[in-house]
């Protein structure tokens, strides 16, 4: 199997940069990353792809089995890494990615040598002395709903996405398969990830890591991410000026910037290479 | 509306003047406020980080909540469960940010004392002068009467897939259980015979369908075997019944009496006693016995014949002879159908050909004159020519010939081949 093609995965940037992947969490593709990829591509090497399951991802390589475990989401990145040959790679996660990016360092350790967690959630459900933000009533009736709301599911995104005029940029392609996705695949990814737990995983993590969180974030709330910091060695937390889930769209110039930053201080720029623009100017 | 009003008079005795006149003064009566607030479905306006700004009547109605509890207060996604929630977080804001307008979104909204309610939200981000996105504007149709029908189809779906699920299971099961009954009718393996080579080969036309080709080689005495080799008429489980019947009558009638005729007649009489009246069931059939010399290496055959297809003869020196047999009647049919039988000797090198007639009828395009039977000529040049003459590679040849045949052959085929080993390589 081609994992370039089974993933849709795009690289883009500075050809000789270091690499940073960018990976999607549950709800769309890659494409939830477009207003942030002109913030790295100057000075980085940026690696786009799709989880199997999602985006234009390979159907025919999905399996329940596989795709039930976050393990399984793990391996798609790992595949991706070993496919590229990349070593020391940052990995940007956003949602559930986050913690599939902490798997992936764990058994590749070698080909992931930073991580960038975007709203990270380690677990959605409430537990002793731990706020997920969600109660286990809440996470059945999510994938109840998913169940009832299969029609929803299946026909309410393709018809949704109409011409838009005001963005001509966006192309036809990107606007049919922007969410539209397969709702068996999308149910195992959701039942997959709100009933996750991998807290256990933060306090091995080894690399260096920057958690953003948003101000205001109806899934992952702040508890989450001052737990995340905590429980990551060394980790710096970052609460960016953002509401909802979603950073990299509802406030992409801030979610930009800082990714940048965090990389730019792992990578400090050689003084003999042509000067990199500033983090601020480079969209 | 307009008649209740007793002043005026009924529109449809006035003339075309009165009732524009009082159409358009209810219309100019229907403030754009009250519009808004009591529209048949829901509005609401937040900024751009989802704080509700604006809400209409219609929506707190649906919802039982207050105006001062939710404009500032609340945002939009806390009005929806919490599926919805996460919807709209993972799919419906990244959409709306990136299309700046989505519509015919299913969400299900949660009101005071957790009333539900199925909507369908369209949305727009509406932009200022810079083209800054400024505010969201979102309406919600009720959605109720959709939901119970997609829950309606939803459930068709559902059992429509578990009927499918159990249907494909069955025929699971019941493909298991034909191709276990189409092995009870043919030896897994045939035996190994001292002096003797054998070969067979048997294609199934359709797994879903039981074949009616029948044959088998097995002891007789010491000294001798029985084989034999048919057709039954018709397929599928009676065809696969009466061949069941036929492979035990014979088996046992040689035994009892090993003479071809004999158990032909045995074979004849069963059939034709069991399948009477309204469904008479019969079959063609050659029924031999082999006697092999280990002095001489040589084989000697007898065989008897209900109807089929001759025994085709393949010497060592590649000549070939029909093993006659005429006469002979179906199996099934009268009470005392003439049989005739045939003797013949294999000398080392010679092989004896039985087979069913899929073979000979298959369809073939000759030369562009379109589909044609293979037939009895055909076959007996096609055996002339197979590399050696010993039963295994006849059996392998013919086997690549009907596999040649791919569509034209649409028949089950029996194949059967028993020869005297050859002394030396021929020459």
């Amino acid at each position: 199997m081609d994992t370039r093609r089974r993933n849709n995965v795009v690289v883009t940037g500075r050809a000789d940069g270091p690499t940073v992947v960018l990976a999607h969490g549950f709800g769309c593709d890659q494409n939830m990353w477009r207003l942030v990829v002109p913030a790295l591509a100057d000075r980085y090497r940026v690696v786009l792809f799709d989880y199997v399951g999602s985006g234009q991802a390979d159907p025919a390589a999905w399996s329940e089995a596989r795709y039930s475990r976050l393990e399984g989401y793990a391996q798609d990145v790992a595949e991706i890494c070993a496919e590229l040959e990349l070593r020391g790679a940052a990995f940007v996660g956003h949602s559930v990615s986050a913690m599939i990016g902490v798997l992936a360092a764990r058994s590749v350790p070698d080909r992931i040598g930073s991580l960038v967690m975007v709203a990270p959630s380690p677990r959605y459900i409430d537990d002793d002395g731990y706020r997920g933000g969600f109660t286990a009533e809440d996470i059945d009736e999510l994938l109840a709903s998913l169940e009832s709301n299969y029609l929803g599911w299946s026909g309410a995104m393709a018809p949704v996405i109409m011409g838009n005029p005001e963005r001509p940029e966006l192309g036809e392609e990107l606007t049919t398969s922007f969410c539209a996705t397969d709702p068996d695949m999308a149910r195992v990814f959701a039942r997959t990830t709100f009933l996750s737990d991998t807290r256990d995983e933060l306090k091995d993590v080894t690399v260096p890591t920057l958690v953003l969180e948003c101000r205001q974030d109806a899934i992952a709330p702040r508890e989450v991410g001052a737990y995340v910091h905590a429980a990551v060695p060394g980790s710096r937390l970052v609460t960016l000026d953002a509401t909802g889930h979603c950073p990299q769209l509802s406030a992409p110039e801030v979610t930009g910037s800082e990714i940048r930053a965090f990389l730019d201080g792992l990578h400090p720029a050689d003084p003999a290479a042509p000067a990199a623009p500033l983090p601020g100017d480079s969209r | 509306m307009m008649s209740r009003t007793s002043s005026e008079p009924e529109p449809f005795e006035a003339g075309d003047g009165a009732v524009t006149d009082a159409a358009f003064s209810a219309l100019l009566e229907d403030s754009a406020e009250d519009l808004y607030e009591r529209a048949p479905c829901g509005y609401v306006s937040t900024l751009m980080d989802g704080t509700l700004a604006k809400a209409n009547a219609t929506l707190l109605d649906w919802l039982g909540l207050r105006r001062e509890d939710v404009v500032g207060r609340m945002r939009f996604s806390d009005l929806l469960t919490v599926g919805g929630r996460i919807y709209y977080e993972t799919h419906f804001e990244p959409l709306l940010r990136m299309k700046s307008e989505i519509s015919g979104i299913a969400l299900e909204l949660k009101g005071a004392g957790g009333v539900r309610m199925p909507v369908l939200v369209s949305a727009v981000v509406k932009h200022g002068s810079e083209g800054e996105p400024l505010l969201i504007r979102a309406t919600l149709a009720d959605a109720r009467d959709r939901r119970a029908y997609e829950e309606e189809l939803l459930r068709a779906r559902r059992s429509a897939e578990a009927a499918r699920r159990e249907a494909e299971a069955d025929r699971a099961r019941l493909q298991d259980a034909l191709a276990a009954l189409q092995q009870s009718l043919l030896p897994a393996t045939l035996p190994a015979v001292p002096g003797l080579e054998s070969a067979s080969y048997y294609h199934t036309a359709s797994p879903d369908r039981l074949g009616g080709d029948f044959y088998d080689l097995f002891p007789i005495d010491g000294e001798q075997w029985g084989f034999f080799l048919g057709d039954v008429c018709g397929k599928g489980p009676q065809a696969a019944a009466v061949t069941s019947l036929t492979r035990y009558t014979l088996r046992a009638a040689a035994l009892h009496d090993p003479d071809p005729v004999a158990a032909l007649s045995t074979l004849n009489t069963v059939l034709h006693e069991r399948y009477t009246g309204s469904d008479p069931r019969y079959c063609t059939a050659v029924f031999g016995t082999l006697r092999p010399d280990p002095e001489t290496g040589q084989v000697a055959v007898r065989v008897a014949s209900g109807g089929h297809p001759p025994a085709l003869v393949l010497r060592a020196d590649r000549s070939t002879e029909y093993l006659e047999t005429p006469g002979g009647l179906l199996i099934g049919i009268l009470p005392n159908p003439p049989l005739a039988s045939a003797a013949t000797i294999l000398a080392p090198g010679d092989t004896l050909l039985l087979h069913t007639d899929g073979l000979t009828e298959a369809r073939t395009a000759l030369g562009g004159r379109g589909s044609e039977r293979y037939g009895d000529d055909a076959l007996r040049e096609f055996v002339r020519a197979a590399p050696d003459t010993s039963p295994a590679s006849l059996v392998d040849a013919l086997t690549g010939l009907l596999e040649s045949f791919g569509e034209g052959l649409d028949d089950d085929t029996a194949l059967l081949a028993l020869g005297a080993p050859a002394t030396e390589k021929p020459v």
